[in-house]
């Protein structure tokens, strides 16, 4: 039979067509990744760069400090603080926009199937709409002369305008702002498949309106609720942009320390195992994600 | 009107009015900045009148030109690169039945999306400095290959949706009338896929003219695109200008996505 020799030509077909992509992003995506994990454990360079010595100093500073004198080693209070901000930044983003989220996604769902797609055309606009765009219309809304502070001071609620540009807040508005449409999106896809006549049966069997959220819709849009909450997760714990622009100087992500070390810094190897390190908490993330939602699907 | 039921399930209570409010949010920072960039006056936030006069600013500066076009010679090579070879990965990992390791060219390809930008940023700044000095080259080709890649798994799912929604009698049958494969694929194949292509091009040509920081990164001196231009502007005082610059941009974005709407929906 030639069924065999068919399936093998099938796949050296697939192979065939999908080189060139693969090479290109072998190239100019993954491949370099690969360069990224091996300077992070090379000698820093005396200008910029790398020595080829290996070494464990990169790794080693993105925790640790030792004193230039006595060679005490401590903990880097630095870099811990903007880990935390980084951590806790992206957090609270992807709560609040599940906050927000919810409710909008739901709200689509919900419409008449004429108007939803001009709902959801309106939640895809912002999406692909130049992040840096976003970060700038957010910036002039919350500085001290932008419309917020003005429309307060004029509604005689305060005196004086509210710094809220470059502090940590101006970084979980804008992450906030920026990336709604990212957990809007998932959720609405999960709540769009929802049997509404399930909930019809909660309340005939007389569950209250929370026991409905709580005990019917969530446990089955919550498929929709992880990938939401990963798509947003992700992308605010590596933000560059929304903290550059927002944060000023001085409220630092992680994106914004590691490009430090490639600018100013001109410490390569730390900047390597930063990226390293956020490369392998994402993955980490990722793989918990497929195994929560391939676990999830084929019970209930 | 029609009747309101007494009780209806869809509804639970706050849900409409928090919708409604992440509407507002959404639009109203964009529309201030839309509405600012035709201010008469210098600043960002007193309104001045009506002018278009930082249009003009903008359009005769020659910095923002200069990044204008680069910007768009990037993002014209970018969609071209990355929707021809996302065309043909496509063709080879859909509809063929599943075969050994596409679950490997599925990864690679959506591995964009997947990997912060600042990392893939990071590692591209490491990878292109040194062949920079190897080769002494220090063009636009480095951003173009850096934004091609990135582009290819938004050129990639359109085209894929599109194939998946082909029927494949019309290439069986070409074949059956001794078509070549080329053949089949030029009269038969490409023109019924066209629309996803073209919708593929479309998202890829927005994602690289978008792109910040990869760019920012890759770029050699004096390479500024127009998001890194207003990147840097940001750091001085701001005129109405970026705002200008910021809502042709947003124009062209939203002009694009329309057309792309009317492509992909004519599938049923």
């Amino acid at each position: 039979m030639k069924g065999n020799g068919a399936q093998r030509s099938k796949g050296a077909n697939g192979w065939l067509l999908s080189a060139p992509a693969l090479v290109l992003l072998v190239f100019a995506a993954s491949g370099p990744l690969l360069i990224v994990a091996v300077y992070s454990v090379l000698e820093k360079g005396d200008y910029s760069g790398v020595r080829w010595i290996l070494s464990g100093d990169g790794w080693f500073r993105v925790l640790f400090e030792r004193d230039i004198f006595d060679q005490t080693v401590s903990f880097a209070d630095a870099n811990l603080s903007i880990f935390w901000r980084s951590v806790k930044l992206s957090i609270a983003t992807t709560l609040i926009t599940f906050a927000f989220g919810l409710p909008t996604a739901w709200f689509i769902a919900t419409r008449p199937a004429k108007s939803r797609a001009f709902w959801l055309f309106l939640i895809t606009i912002p999406f692909w709409t130049n992040l840096l765009i976003r970060t700038f219309a957010i910036m002039e809304v919350i500085r001290n002369e932008g419309i917020l502070n003005t429309a307060l001071i004029n509604a005689g609620l305060i005196s004086e305008p509210i710094q809220i540009l470059y502090t940590d807040t101006a970084v979980l508005i804008g992450m906030a702002y920026v990336y709604l449409p990212l957990m809007v999106l998932p959720l609405y896809a999960a709540i769009d498949r929802f049997d509404f006549r399930l909930i019809e049966a909660g309340y005939d069997l007389y569950a209250s309106r929370l026991q409905v959220l709580r005990g019917v819709i969530l446990p089955i849009i919550k498929p929709g609720i992880i990938a939401g909450s990963i798509l947003v997760f992700i992308p605010s714990l590596g933000a560059y942009v929304t903290p550059r622009v927002l944060g000023g100087g001085k409220n630092m992500m992680i994106g914004n320390f590691i490009e430090l070390q490639f600018g100013q810094g001109q410490n390569w190897p730390l900047g390597a195992a930063l990226s390293t390190l956020l490369l392998l908490v994402v993955l980490v993330s990722l793989l918990v994600y497929t195994r929560v939602s391939s676990r999830d699907t084929p019970h209930e | 009107m029609n009747k309101k039921r007494a009780f209806d399930v869809t509804t639970l209570p706050g849900f409409t009015f928090i919708a409604i409010l992440s509407f507002v949010l959404l639009y109203a920072p964009i529309a201030t900045l839309v509405i600012y960039s035709f201010n008469g006056g210098n600043s960002v936030n007193q309104w001045g009148g009506f002018s278009l006069q930082w249009y003009v600013v903008a359009f005769n500066n020659q910095a923002v030109q200069d990044a204008t076009v680069r910007s768009l010679i990037i993002a014209l090579w970018a969609s071209v690169i990355s929707t021809t070879v996302a065309m043909m990965a496509a063709l080879g990992t859909t509809r063929r039945g599943r075969f050994k390791g596409q679950t490997a060219i599925y990864m690679i390809i959506n591995q964009p999306l997947m990997v912060p930008e600042i990392v893939t940023a990071v590692a591209l700044l490491i990878f292109f400095s040194s062949v920079k000095i190897a080769t002494g080259y220090t063009g636009l080709g480095y951003l173009i290959l850096a934004h091609s890649a990135f582009c290819v798994p938004f050129a990639y799912l359109p085209i894929k949706a599109r194939l998946e929604g082909m029927d494949t009698s019309m290439e069986t049958a070409a074949a059956d009338l001794y078509a070549t494969p080329w053949q089949t694929f030029r009269y038969v194949t490409l023109p019924l896929l066209l629309p996803g292509v073209i919708a593929g091009a479309m998202l890829a040509f927005i994602i690289s003219l978008d792109n910040v920081i990869i760019t920012e990164f890759v770029k050699s001196a004096g390479q500024d695109t127009l998001p890194t231009y207003m990147l840097g502007q940001l750091r001085r005082a701001l005129t109405p200008e970026v705002n200008a610059i910021s809502t042709a941009l947003l124009a062209l974005t939203v002009l694009i996505l329309i057309a792309f709407v009317f492509l992909t929906k004519k599938r049923e």
